[in-house]
């Protein structure tokens, strides 16, 4: 048996070890380095928990992690990167249902100590969370009520938003914004019915407010996630991880565990500044993102004048061999072609031919933050030629071929250039100013905004139709 | 369909409208090519050249004429080869059918299909047949190298042994295709290149050719911008404005190409005698509005003269034929560009769209109509871009205010969330417990934490940050661990559920993460 200083001093150490995991997260080098620091900071957390005061139920708790834990590593192995967001989405949910649990936990727990103080009698068989709630003063409980019920909402929140999250980015329900008739009143009602509920619960009403309350933000989670559109994606599964810190900083605060709270505030904040840059790099707030919708009032978008301009495979293949510089911007497109290895080919073809060949990211490419790295890094491309919006939109105009692949929205320019575009005043990467762009697109369509682009109009730019995939397949040999 | 070029008759002309690379391409679209003998020898195809790519070379301009069913060429029709045509025959070549009304007219009668190439409209998609474009890109080009034949100095300036030489200075008037490409030449040499244009709109593209624009400060709202791209003529004071500016570079300038035209209209005179007088001996002005009366006064058409001071005027109309094979190599390809278009199903049967701007536009005598002028194309042309608005620049005092109020109203930003937070804690710490403080200001710390951290993280390393935020907040094990050893078998059992789900979140979590990172590699 540990004693609790010790317990201390383990959480402390844990604690640092986390704050330097997510710094190492600075360049690829020091985060390959990093990572070990969060295993070696759970690990000692998770043992010195274990071996703590009063801890029980050994043949029950190690027989679950054992499986969880199995079922986490063959995850991780089995998970196509393309598939990430889904499985980021999927990890979020189950945080959230766990603190669900551990909340409605917390609150039986209580009511059986307060009534066995009541009854005067106190057993040996409490856990190690109740023997501390049973030194606790009325007030201090009153608090740990306001927790619970924080934890229980914020997680219940969590987890069908996820679990909506990762339906949609799964493709196992459509991609399209779906409201309830009553739209965001239903959503207001359920949360005021929990208001209701919750002072219900701090006057004593019981357990079931706690379970109804949960039911309620059950509902919450899921029609709120359900009324985003599929390419808002980014910035719900950013704020859902932001929730599932907040959440368990609020289950630290019951069980009053600094650990916890200290993770569950990185986490959070963590979520919370990748929303920020999310909705950042669409010029979006992030109210309106999360009430879901473009807005439907806009100013008529000017309309476009010229035509799309098609090219095949030879033409672009010319293009290249003639270029010094290319950049590629991949988008989702890329990644629901799965095109990454092509795309790689190509790049490696052309580096070899001595030019100098990029690639630009939008932050919000793709249906994750970063989404499109990691794609790229698996498909081995070098990270050093991958380069962030800020980075590289100087450099358009003096690149000879820019190649756009599956992205529609990040390059329009009618977000700069049209005052009365919906997407007016997001930043974009300037394809239009290189010599040529060829963009590499399944069909006519819009993007996800239904907005026309009109990039695919210029003079300088080439639509090359058909399959990302199969295009860039049929490009590489054609390379010299 | 049987297309054949001709021997083209006009004095002087050395351009060829077809040549062996653009007749591989016309039989791929499944039309037969036939030359006239000699045709591409001045520009430097022979006989046999065509033969090899296919050509059938015909002996007599005659038994062309008869046998081909589509009849390319280069310049306008002499009346005899009008009086060759046949109906069904159509020609493609230059026509300038607004100066020409009479040989339109003798067109008609004959009920052949006229195409005029100088006739091809401005929108985008027939910018490959703009065969104007590529002829003036080709004029602008050559001026300066007949600039260079003339001029008695380097382009570029040298620090030689023999002692200093400066660069040369050309001023460029008028940035239309031909200005733009003389730029470009002039600058490539190594002179210092001036322009000037009326639009001012193309400032952008001068200044990206490596040329300074001549910025003329005229705010009327006046400028010279017409439709289509071609410059409109322009009002007695911006001329005025516009002389002065010349007359200042004139005693500067070695070199001057005045490339300023303006559609149906003499050139209008721009280099006048008195800057001519102001050059100094040597320098040398090529006029490429020659044809159009010049837009120098001393211009002779066709002529080079040397003026009493010794500058030397170039008037030479013909500076595409005298670059026979370039000029062959784009005037060929533009007029394969339109038989692509004419032959939709590339099954060598034209098919005469008059729907389609493009044809439409070109067409300048069908069935025996004369169909010029051409309604306006239903895309419009390059419409002339908005000029931009000049930015004031702020003077440092007014930067420096601004930053200074900035200043200010970040910190009174700050202080008023500071002052926020102070109330909001000291209200709390009121009816909190201690211990519920001390974890708060925990909680409170590790947010600053959080934020500055996360700020630092790379970019591209988003997505495994958020995979290790969801290993790490699977902490809340730790809470499962502390209520699993309850008496209550229904705590323990959804504590067990959460540590099942949470040590899931914790192992797949860091894996992932793990396999990510290795992914990423430096080049």
């Amino acid at each position: 048996m540990l004693q609790h200083e010790f317990v201390s001093a383990a959480a402390i150490a844990a604690s640092v070890l986390f704050i330097l995991s997510l710094g190492g997260l600075s360049n690829q080098e020091k985060a390959k380095r990093a990572v070990w620091y969060g295993i070696v900071g759970m690990g000692i957390a998770v043992v010195s928990t274990m071996f703590g005061p009063r801890i029980g139920g050994f043949g029950w708790l190690l027989p679950m992690m054992l499986i969880g834990g199995v079922i986490g590593a063959w995850l991780a192995r089995r998970v196509e990167m393309t598939e990430m967001p889904q499985l980021v989405a999927a990890l979020h949910s189950f945080v959230g249902l766990a603190a669900v649990f551990i909340g409605w936990n917390a609150e039986m727990e209580r009511a059986r100590v307060v009534g066995m103080q009541g009854a005067g009698v106190m057993r040996d068989d409490l856990s190690a969370f109740a023997a501390t709630l049973a030194t606790k003063t009325p007030l201090e409980l009153t608090f740990l009520q306001v927790e619970v019920v924080l934890g229980v909402f914020i997680g219940a929140v969590t987890f069908t938003g996820s679990v909506v999250a990762f339906a949609k980015l799964a493709g196992k329900i459509g991609g399209k914004p779906h409201k309830l008739p009553g739209g965001h009143a239903l959503n207001a009602g359920a949360a005021l019915a929990c208001l209701i509920l919750a002072v219900a619960y701090f006057n004593g009403a019981g357990m079931w407010t706690l379970v109804v309350l949960a039911g309620l933000a059950f509902f919450i989670g899921w029609h709120l996630i359900m009324g985003i559109g599929g390419a808002d994606m980014p910035v719900v599964v950013s704020m859902l991880n932001s929730y599932s810190g907040w959440a368990a900083a609020a289950i630290g605060f019951t069980l009053g565990s600094d650990l916890l709270i200290v993770t569950g505030a990185l986490v959070g904040s963590s979520g919370a500044i990748l929303s920020y840059i999310m909705c950042k790099a669409m010029n979006r707030q992030f109210v309106s993102v999360i009430l879901g919708g473009f807005g439907t009032t806009q100013s008529e978008a000017a309309a476009i004048e010229g035509e799309q301009v098609a090219i095949d495979t030879g033409g672009v293949a010319s293009a290249l061999n003639d270029a010094d510089s290319v950049i590629i911007v991949p988008g989702y497109g890329m990644a629901v072609a799965q095109a990454q290895s092509a795309v790689s080919d190509l790049v490696r073809k052309l580096r070899g031919a001595g030019k100098n060949v990029r690639f630009g990211i939008h932050p919000v490419a793709g249906r994750l933050p970063g989404h499109m790295n990691v794609l790229l890094a698996e498909a081995r491309v070098p990270y050093d030629i991958v380069l962030e919006m800020d980075e590289i939109n100087d450099d358009f105009a003096g690149t000879d071929v820019v190649i756009v692949i599956g992205s529609n929205d990040i390059v329009n320019p009618a977000a700069q250039e049209d005052p009365g575009s919906p997407i007016a005043g997001m930043p974009v990467l300037k394809v239009w100013e290189a010599k040529q762009v060829v963009v590499c697109k399944r069909g006519q369509g819009t993007g996800y905004s239904g907005i026309e682009n009109p990039l695919f109009f210029k003079e300088n730019t080439r639509m090359l139709y058909g399959d990302a995939k199969s295009s860039i397949d049929a490009l590489v040999p054609m390379i010299d | 369909m049987k297309v054949g070029a001709v021997k083209e008759r006009a004095r002087g002309e050395a351009r060829v409208a077809l040549t062996p690379e653009s007749a591989r391409q016309m039989q791929k679209l499944g039309h037969d090519c036939l030359i006239e003998s000699g045709a591409g020898v001045l520009a430097g195809f022979t006989d046999d050249a065509y033969r090899e790519a296919g050509v059938e070379v015909v002996e007599s301009a005659e038994a062309l004429w008869t046998r081909a069913e589509v009849v390319i060429k280069v310049r306008e029709p002499l009346d005899d080869e009008v009086g060759r045509l046949r109906p069904g025959q159509t020609l493609i070549a230059f026509f300038w059918p607004a100066q020409n009304e009479a040989r339109l007219e003798a067109c008609r009668a004959t009920g052949a299909t006229v195409l005029a190439m100088d006739m091809v409209p401005r929108i985008s998609r027939a910018q490959k047949m703009d065969a104007l474009s590529s002829t003036a890109n080709i004029a602008g080009y050559r001026a300066v190298i007949e600039a260079g034949n003339q001029f008695g100095r380097f382009f570029t300036g040298q620090v030689t042994a023999a002692g200093k030489v400066p660069p040369a200075k050309v001023l460029v008037i008028g940035a239309g295709v031909a200005g733009l490409a003389a730029i470009g030449t002039a600058t490539s040499l190594g002179a210092v290149v001036r322009a000037f244009d009326v639009r001012p709109e193309v400032a952008e593209q001068i200044e990206s050719m490596g040329a300074e624009f001549l910025f003329l400060d005229f705010d009327e709202g006046q400028d010279g911008a017409g439709s289509g791209g071609y410059a409109a003529p322009s009002s007695p004071e911006f001329r005025e404005k516009q002389l002065a500016l010349f007359r200042e570079q004139a005693a500067e300038v070695d070199i001057v190409i005045t490339t300023a035209l303006i559609p149906g209209r003499e050139a209008p005179k721009l280099w006048l005698d008195d800057m001519v007088a102001a050059m100094k001996p040597g320098s040398v002005i090529v006029d490429l509005a020659a044809e159009k009366g010049g837009n120098c006064d001393a211009t002779v058409m066709d002529k080079r003269v040397v003026t009493d001071n010794g500058v030397i005027v170039v008037g030479y109309t013909d500076f595409p034929s005298r670059m026979a094979t370039q000029a062959s190599l784009l005037y060929a390809t533009n007029v394969r560009h339109l038989l692509t278009d004419l032959t939709p199903e590339k099954d060598g049967q034209i098919v005469h769209d008059m729907e389609d701007d493009v044809i439409r536009g070109t067409t300048v005598v069908h069935e025996s109509q004369v169909t010029f002028p051409p309604p306006p194309p239903k895309v419009k042309a390059i419409g002339a871009a908005k000029p931009k608005a000049r930015v004031k620049e702020p003077t440092p005092e007014e930067k420096r205010a601004a930053a200074h109020a900035g200043f200010v109203a970040q910190t009174q930003r700050q202080v008023g969330l500071l002052a926020a937070g102070a109330v909001t804690m000291w209200l709390l710490g009121m009816v909190a417990p201690a211990s519920f403080m001390q974890h708060f200001i925990v909680f409170v710390l590790a947010c600053f934490i959080g934020f500055q951290v996360i700020w630092s993280v790379s970019h591209s390393l988003h997505t495994p940050l958020m995979a290790v935020t969801n290993a790490i907040s699977g902490i809340v094990i730790l809470g499962a661990i502390l209520q699993i050893g309850s008496g209550s078998s229904l705590v323990a059992l959804l504590a067990g559920l959460s540590v099942l789900i949470a040590s899931i979140n914790i192992v797949g979590g860091f894996l992932v993460t793990r396999r990510m990172l290795a992914m990423f590699q430096k080049s």
